[in-house]
């Protein structure tokens, strides 16, 4: 038991912050496409794009900032053949999202035999510069925060995102067309275009998470998305499609992960593979738990179609 | 030549699906061309690979075995509208079980030893479908992401019984399940099959099949199914128990992704070995659709699979095999977003009658 | 041209077809500016259709489409915006989730700042227009909480904000009882006074009779009349409408106060409490019995518990606390089930039959079955006796004339009417001892009306009791031996009939005292 204990240190608290990234990025990108209507599976797939993305823009060009304008730029384009098979041809969303996962399985590995001439990862890449912001940099926590460039434009997105959502016309509008679109279409509100913008932003916070991953890591490995993109889903779902409370969620998750990585160092007692079931387990709970029927949009996952 | 409606349907399902299947061979090829090969050279060497020899042909019997069974309990799921994505997990606790009851019990005789393996691989994959179903019914958990957390998890588990327990020293994998376990290959009766494991679990997925259409379309169980998946509002006030029928469904869904196992083990390996899945249960997604949730259509659509599957071995000097995983997710695509023409299709087809 | 005939609207010769079925055909409509113009014909007649032409919601195969004066096209709703049409439709366009303001502003929302919603002039501006035009709601308040009279109010707001001059409701006074009624005509008196058009789509004459200046009839898709109301009656009217004289009442014996005390129990409830899907107390502890061979009509507004009271009845939800019994025994809740109610004798023609009645995409005569299909003459465990089935669904199909005929055809193609032929026929054959039927003609067309009353009456007639919930007063009035009024989940009096007239079960409907 002590040293189940032992793992609670500042040390725990930085990492958790710096682990909850990936699930927060994805978790707002989430709550953005489902707020509009659309259910996006396939985030799981565009957090490897996103990745892979990154890896090949800073491996080439050296500059990890184009790296991540890539891994950006990949996200939409994925989220975007979504959009297009959910939005314009009215397909299953769930089946697409499906598809997308397993596209990008096969078009990561695909190309990272082509590429980097390797079946499990890529050649090692730098990461994002350590920024050094006086006073900050030295403390404990707050330092490890404000130092990554990725975490603090974590925290910013986070703000932007609940501010457009609540507080703009755009963010009203996407909100209408995830509850009532046809509500929204008699006012001449576009519910195609909302429902798409929808779907590219998530698929940019979506590859942003996949960039944490790449550049934390410094290569890109086979199918390290690991489940991140369904868990953030549930982070959503738990924080009741609130982008605040679904970052909130999703950092909750970032906790159970980064114990679950201190339990490992500090080798307990428990065999590896629980440790490692510890995220999934923790998900089907969480689920098991929430109301979801009650709080989700009243139109997502349903098409829309112009009478 | 006046068709009927349901003739006319089934042209269209069939035309739009082979036009899909066109179309994602099609942007393939790209993907090809992208690694500098040209794809002609690499869709004759596939087709070299696949058709024109029985080995191959004995291959992709072999491989659309279980995609058929995982192709069956992913459509069964569908046509209640449960989206069970769990199968690659339940088709693992059901390999695991199948091989633990074939090594743990050596002593039975064939015709005791066979059905419990089947009846463990089936009773595995239900006990892994059970929680995501359960919770479905009593809390409307989404069973999508539930099933996937098992899939996870089954992959843990298993990995922990096998290294803690069941391995053999140097190896990932049990040891092997007794003789009376073992179910014929086909190259005992078609010489021209010899090298491949295609076995007899083959005539099982085969009676699967015929049981699913039975089931579906002749049972009251079947009506309730469809009548579910159509319109559970109606179907509750026609007086039909969902969340019982519901339940059943999932858990009869997991059993058959767990039978999927019973070609690998008992007809193959004869061990329970990590990784033997390879992808089986997700490919039963693709599977179920391409084929529309008929079982005649999942037996075309998991030869379809099932060549490829075995065709990138073929073609992995040119090309990298994951090439079947994007043609895969192509199929999928084109073939969901091509629903829209035909539900159109058949919309106008109904009101020309009325 | 002198400026009284311009017309604010002119449509002429304007076709629509869906498929092959034509929604209008050659269809006119003639409002002049500052009328208040009723557009009148039976469900299907074209009428919201040809509106929703105007609305830019379709656009025709055919014909001109004028705006005071001027031929314009319409690609969008946001054309007819921005040529200051309006409309509210039938069923409500609004978003649940966000306040009175937001739904107001929504689409044309003020900025400040260049990109943030300036919410606190949405809310001033949403006040100023209340008050312009005594519409009384609030502009925070979430339109989840809002009653169905204010949800009206607040589709008015939304298009008196677009600055509206042309306003086109649709069927405005489906919903609303008659104080709600007599509330909305004030409404519509002051637009029309401060020179905005209103154009009316309603089948209820009685209300065109009341408010309106001038009348077109539409039939079949096609205009056969326009008439100044003030020289119409309502036979006039309905028979322009039907083509045919229309009788109104329904012939039928009322079973008198005598004769219903010596009859069997057959519906028992006592002090039921129940909880809304959303988690509101619907039923307050109601109570009621219901005798055999008398129709027992509930009238009242939507949402003060009929629907859980049914869905209590016939199996599908449960009460937090009272007690049900059917001929003598009692209902286990919470064990009860809609399987099990009808083993007891209850047949349920539920109220929405797209979501709840019928599977669309099942055949006619698949439909017929639903519920049944696990008898022995239809099926066993096993095996599904297609041929007897069959054989039913014909038998069926001729004693309730569904047309076409053809019971193996898709049940989402037949007419409304037929449709709700299809679950009458299928629970009147279950010979029960308790009809529980919901909004029984909503959408159907005056011929099924006449033969769905009759057999409700016949299966009266029969020893059934039934159990009516209707929105439509006029329909609970000639049907019901005994009327019950349901206000915020219980009952607040029960009478005879002939006991009580349409103003005051009105009044009782919404909260007032007798």
């Amino acid at each position: 038991m002590n040293e189940f204990l032992q793992i609670f240190t500042l040390a725990l608290l930085s990492t958790t912050v710096r682990i909850s990234v990936p699930y927060i990025l994805v978790a707002l990108g989430a709550t953005v496409s489902e707020l509009g209507g659309v259910v996006n599976i396939g985030l799981e797939g565009l957090i490897l794009i996103g990745a892979f993305c990154s890896v090949l823009g800073n491996y080439y060009t050296g500059n990890p900032w184009l790296g991540v304008l890539c891994a950006v730029a990949g996200g939409m384009f994925f989220a975007w053949i979504h959009a297009v098979v959910c939005i314009k041809f009215r397909a299953n969303q769930i089946i697409s999202g499906l598809a997308i996962n397993i596209m990008a399985i096969g078009v990561t590995k695909f190309f990272l035999k082509y590429f980097f001439h390797s079946s499990s990862n890529s050649g090692r890449i730098s990461g994002l510069p350590k920024w050094n912001i006086p006073f900050l940099s030295g403390t404990p926590v707050l330092g490890d925060i404000t130092s990554s460039p990725l975490i603090l434009l974590t925290i910013l997105l986070v703000f932007a995102v609940f501010y457009a959502v609540y507080k703009t016309p755009f963010g009203l509008r996407l909100r209408a067309v995830g509850e009532n679109p046809e509500a929204a279409d008699t006012l001449g509100v576009n519910v195609y275009k909302m429902r798409y913008a929808g779907v590219l932003i998530s698929g940019a916070l979506a590859a942003l998470g996949g960039v944490w991953l790449a550049y934390d890591q410094h290569q890109f490995t086979d199918g390290m998305s690991g489940g991140r993109g369904y868990i953030a889903l549930t982070a959503m779902i738990f924080g009741k499609w609130n982008p605040a409370l679904a970052a909130l969620a999703a950092l909750f998750f970032g906790f159970a992960e980064a114990i679950q990585i201190q339990l490992q160092t500090i080798g307990v007692d428990l065999p590896v593979q629980f440790i490692q079931m510890i995220p999934y387990v923790l998900t089907i709970v969480v689920l098991a738990g929430s109301l979801s029927k009650s709080t989700a949009p009243s139109a997502d996952g349903v098409p829309y179609e112009k009478e | 030549m006046k068709l009927s409606k349901t003739f006319k349907i089934f042209l269209i399902n069939i035309g739009v699906t082979l036009a899909a299947i066109l179309a994602s061979f099609i942007v393939g090829a790209f993907f090809i061309l992208l690694v500098d090969v040209n794809p002609i050279t690499v869709y004759w060497k596939l087709f070299e690979g696949i058709a024109l020899n029985p080995y191959g042909l004995a291959q992709t019997l072999f491989k659309a075995t279980p995609l058929i069974m995982t192709g069956l309990g992913i459509a069964l799921g569908f046509k209640a509208n449960i989206f069970n994505i769990g199968a690659e997990g339940q088709m693992v606790v059901g390999g695991f079980a199948c091989a633990w009851l074939g090594f743990t019990f050596a002593g039975l005789p064939a015709f005791l030893m066979v059905p419990l393996c089947i009846l463990g691989a089936f009773l595995g994959g239900v006990l892994w479908a059970a929680v995501p179903a359960i919770l479905k019914v009593k809390t409307g958990a989404h069973e999508v992401i539930t099933t996937i957390m098992m899939n996870f998890i089954a992959l843990a588990l298993t990995n922990y019984l096998v290294t803690y327990f069941f391995h053999l020293p140097e190896t990932v994998h049990t040891q092997l399940t007794s003789q009376t376990a073992f179910l014929p290959r086909l190259d005992q009766y078609i010489s021209a099959f010899k090298g491949s494991p295609a076995n007899v679990t083959l005539f099982l997925a085969v009676a699967l099949c015929v049981a699913f259409w039975w089931l579906i379309w002749k049972t009251p169980y079947g009506y309730e199914i469809r009548a579910i998946g159509l319109n559970p509002s109606a179907a509750e006030t026609g007086g039909i128990h969902i969340k019982r029928t519901v339940l059943m469904t999932f858990l009869i869904s997991g059993g058959l992704s767990g039978l999927a196992a019973t070609n690998f083990i008992m007809g193959y390996k004869h061990y329970f070995e990590e990784g033997f899945s390879q992808g089986v249960g997700f490919m039963g997604i693709a599977v179920a659709l391409v084929g529309q949730n008929n079982p005649f259509g999942i037996i075309f659509a998991a030869l379809l699979f099932g060549a490829l599957s075995h065709g990138t071995l073929v073609i992995n000097a040119l090309v990298p095999k994951d090439i079947i995983q994007i043609l895969q997710a192509l199929v999928i695509l084109f073939v969901i977003s091509a629903n829209l023409l035909i539900k159109k299709y058949i919309a106008r087809l109904n009101e020309d009658r009325s | 041209m002198k400026p009284e005939e311009i017309f604010a609207i002119e449509l002429s010769g304007v076709t629509k077809r869906f498929g092959t079925i034509y929604a209008n055909k050659n269809a006119e409509l003639k409002v002049k500016k500052g009328e208040i113009h009723a557009l009148v014909g039976e469900n299907g007649a074209g009428k919201s259709t040809l509106m929703k032409i105007l609305y830019g919601m379709y656009r025709p195969d055919t014909g001109v489409i004028k705006v005071n004066g001027k031929a314009v096209t319409l690609k969008s709703p946001k054309d007819a915006i921005d040529l200051k049409i309006g409309m509210v439709h039938q069923h409500f366009m609004l978003v649940k989730t966000l306040t009175v303001a937001e739904n107001v502003v929504l689409g044309e929302e003020p900025v400040k700042n260049g990109f943030a919603l300036d919410y606190a002039r949405a809310k001033e501006e949403t006040a100023r227009l209340i008050k312009k035009f005594n519409l009384i709601l609030d502009p925070d308040a979430l339109v989840s909480g809002l009653s169905v009279g204010e949800e009206q109010r607040l589709e008015i707001l939304k298009i008196l904000y677009r600055k509206a001059d042309i306003l086109i409701l649709d069927e405005p006074t489906a919903v609303l009882t008659p104080q709600e009624i007599k509330h909305f005509f004030d409404i519509i008196r002051k637009l029309s006074s401060e020179g905005k058009t209103v154009v009316l789509i309603t089948h209820k004459l009685k209300e065109v009779l009341a408010v309106s200046g001038s009348v077109t009839v539409m039939r079949q898709g096609a205009t056969v009349a326009r008439v100044e109301t003030s020289g119409a009656t309502e036979s006039s009217l309905a028979q322009l409408m039907v083509g045919r004289p229309v009788v109104f009442q329904v012939e039928r014996a009322l079973r008198t106060k005598e004769e219903l005390d010596k009859s069997d129990m057959v519906l028992s409830v006592r002090d039921l409490r129940a909880i809304s899907s959303k988690g509101h107390s619907a039923l307050n502890g109601l109570s009621l019995d219901i005798k055999k061979g008398e129709i027992f009509g509930i009238a009242g507004v939507e949402g003060n518990g009929q629907s859980e009271l049914v869905e209590i009845i016939t199996g599908l939800k449960q009460p937090v606390s009272g007690s049900m019994n059917v001929r003598g025994k009692g209902i286990n809740f919470p064990c009860s089930s809609p399987r099990k109610m009808f083993d007891a004798g209850i047949a349920h023609i539920p109220e929405d039959r797209h979501k709840k009645g019928l599977i669309l995409d099942y055949s006619v005569a698949e439909n017929l079955i639903l519920g049944r299909h696990r008898e022995p003459a239809f099926s066993s465990p096993m095996k599904m006796n297609f041929p007897g089935v069959d054989a039913f669904a014909a038998k069926m199909a001729g004693d309730y004339s569904i047309y076409p005929p053809r019971t193996d055809l898709r049940a989402g193609g037949m007419s409304g009417g037929n449709q709700q032929k299809i679950v009458v026929a299928r629970e009147l054959s279950r010979e029960p001892r308790l009809l529980v039927v919901s909004q029984p003609t909503r959408g159907v067309d005056v011929g099924a009306i006449e033969f769905i009353h009759k057999k409700i009456i016949e299966t009266r007639d029969r020893g059934c009791a039934v159990l009516l919930i209707s929105a439509e007063l006029s329909e609970i009035l000639s049907l019901s031996d005994r009327v019950g009024v349901i206000y915020r989940g219980q009952l607040a009096g029960i009478f005879g009939a002939g006991e009580i007239g349409e103003e005051q079960l009105g009044l009782l409907m919404m909260g007032g005292k007798q």
